[in-house]
């Protein structure tokens, strides 16, 4: 068990490593002259030049890497070009607002998805189970940018019920957490649903059923909760979806999120910021998994990792 | 082929596949309307089905343009963008599978390793990167596209060139003294083809998914261009008195993704044995 926690950590550790290699490729390396950025139009060359090596720009790459991770493991991600103060800042400012969308989505994904599978499962066959595998199609076919202009028509523009954009109470959140965890939603209604009809075949269940447990027993304490296991895996892996997800959905409803900050940052050119928002998401996606992956023997005993 | 009548899910999928891409080729043909054309007199007509004149089928944009035309013209660089990128990462993501497990050792842990930092990232995320420092091309966005499709053929034919090596009939050819390449071609390169059919149909949902979500964020196909993304964000800005814009399109990317999501869950249904069973 330890040396499997160890042994993941190691994995981490040298994902955590390529994620800045690739960053560092990414944003560094190709974009051509950096210190053009930052210096006015028009900067003689001898200033590009200056700056260029007191960035250590001119340096090899490999010593450029270092720098670049010494100042990063510092928590120094550089200047923002577009706000002027530091990147990192910048970024964290605006994390409470993604964090807020994405787990609100988080948690409708997991009670409505798994309410779903469950109902879908136990119904097998029925018009429940019919109308929910439609939804989840329905789900996973609908871009989640067109979604969401379609709830902002329907609820905000012809019935008024709901604002489109903004970020002051809880109205504020409906339509940007919906959207956001329509996917999601749909791939974990149906990922519980053909996990737990899976169960319901095995003998134990039978056992229970033989020996007169409540049906709603039998499902939420025995079926249910060998289910979770795939279920959890896919949890995991949609953080990865509901933070990309988050770019698209803050676009749309003008949500003042790290979503929203790396299209502009995108589109100002301001590279610190960009790659401060890749690194700290994948690192958070890493994390997160790495918990994931840890909370497995605890909710299936029979797990023992060697 | 004829599996495919087995599975009407699978049908279903594919006939509608069929029909966006048979109209997307046939654009000159079922309309003689200029996509990009503008025509300020005849701005925001509705379809014709809501009263609009009847010259415009789905009425026209804010420009005046034809939003069928736009819509079918569109199809092609949609539909042309995410097919190519499907076949870029699929032959990437082989080759890079190939490798990893038929050389395994270093060759292995550096690929499966890659795999792993690029997925740490949110796709979108990445594309958008890449976007902002090699361009808005086409060829730069199937590239981009590719290189955010290629992880999952390189693992699933990874994992299944480990199995099937170890299968008795490899054996058997590799006693007979084939050589290790023509092991790969014929022997182990054809059983890895189901899966990556069924990856490459559900991924092409994904790839017209991610290339009208990046013209959408305008860091894809660039505006007066038709793509269906492209038009999304152009109609946003008249919900309240010309909600068809956004609709529309909406409507075709929708469509175009549940099509090849069916059929990837349908081919995947009648390839896998297991389910077959």
């Amino acid at each position: 068990m330890r040396s499997y926690i160890l042994r993941r950590l190691w994995q981490s550790a040298i994902t955590l490593v390529g994620v800045s290699i690739l960053v560092f490729v990414i944003l560094r390396v190709i974009p051509g002259d950096p210190a053009k950025m930052l210096l006015p139009e028009g900067a003689p060359q001898s200033a590009v030049e200056e700056l260029n090596r007191h960035l250590g720009l001119r340096e090899p790459l490999w010593v450029q890497y270092g720098i670049f991770l010494r100042s990063v493991a510092r928590g120094d991600f550089g200047q923002s070009f577009q706000y002027r103060s530091p990147a990192l800042r910048v970024v964290v400012e605006r994390l409470p607002a993604t964090v807020q969308l994405t787990l609100v989505a988080m948690l409708l994904t997991v009670v409505v998805g798994v309410s779903i599978g469950i109902v879908a499962a136990v119904r097998q066959g029925t018009g429940y189970d019919y109308a929910g595998t439609v939804l989840a199609v329905l789900g996973q076919s609908l871009p989640n940018f067109w979604l969401g202009i379609m709830l902002i028509l329907l609820f905000g523009v012809t019935l008024r019920w709901l604002p489109t954009s903004g970020f002051q109470g809880w109205q504020h959140l409906v339509l940007p957490s919906v959207t956001l965890a329509a996917f999601p939603t749909a791939l974990v209604a149906r990922l519980t649903r053909s996990s737990l009809l899976e169960i319901l075949n095995k003998d134990y269940i039978r056992t229970g059923r033989a020996k007169g447990l409540a049906e709603r027993i039998v499902i939420l304490r025995h079926a249910l909760k060998n289910a979770t296991i795939p279920v959890l895996t896919v949890i995991g892996l949609q953080i990865g979806t509901l933070l990309g997800g988050a770019v698209i959905t803050e676009s749309v409803f003008a949500w003042p999120g790290m979503g929203k900050l790396v299209v502009d940052a995108i589109f100002f050119r301001d590279f610190p910021v960009v790659q401060t928002i890749l690194i700290l998401s994948a690192t958070v996606f890493v994390l997160l998994n790495l918990l994931v992956d840890l909370l497995y023997p605890v909710l299936d005993p029979r797990i023992r990792y060697r | 082929m004829r599996r495919l009548g087995r599975s009407p899910m699978a049908l279903a999928g594919g006939l509608i596949l069929l029909v966006v891409v048979v109209a997307s080729a046939g654009a000159p043909l079922l309309t003689s309307a200029d996509p990009l054309k503008p025509s300020f007199g005849r701005r925001l007509q509705p379809p014709r089905a809501l009263g609009g004149a009847s010259a415009y089928v789905l009425g026209t944009d804010n420009l005046g343009r034809d939003i069928f035309a736009r819509l079918i013209y569109g199809g092609r660089i949609s539909l042309t963008l995410a097919g190519s990128a499907v076949v870029l990462a699929a032959g990437a993501g082989v080759v890079v599978g190939l490798a990893a497990g038929v050389l395994g050792g270093r060759v292995d842990d550096f690929v499966m390793r890659l795999a792993d930092v690029q997925l740490a990232f949110p796709v979108i995320m990445l594309a958008i990167a890449f976007v902002a420092v090699i361009g808005t091309s086409p060829a730069a966005l199937v590239a981009v596209l590719a290189l955010a499709g290629w992880v999952l053929y390189a693992r699933t034919v990874r994992a299944n060139v480990l199995t099937i090596r170890q299968l008795e009939y490899v054996e058997a050819a590799r006693g007979l003294g084939a050589s290790e390449v023509r092991l790969i071609a014929w022997h182990i390169l054809p059983n890895t083809l189901a899966p990556i059919l069924v990856i490459g149909s559900s991924q092409f949902a994904t790839m017209v998914l991610l290339e009208s979500g990046l013209s959408f964020l305008g860091m894809g196909i660039q505006p007066p261009q038709p793509s269906w993304g492209v038009m999304l964000a152009e109609g946003r800005d008249y919900l309240s008195n010309a909600w068809w814009l956004a609709t529309v399109p909406g409507m075709a990317i929708s469509l175009v993704v549940l099509g090849a999501n069916l059929l990837g869950d349908g081919l995947r249904d009648l390839l896998d044995p297991h389910i077959r069973q």
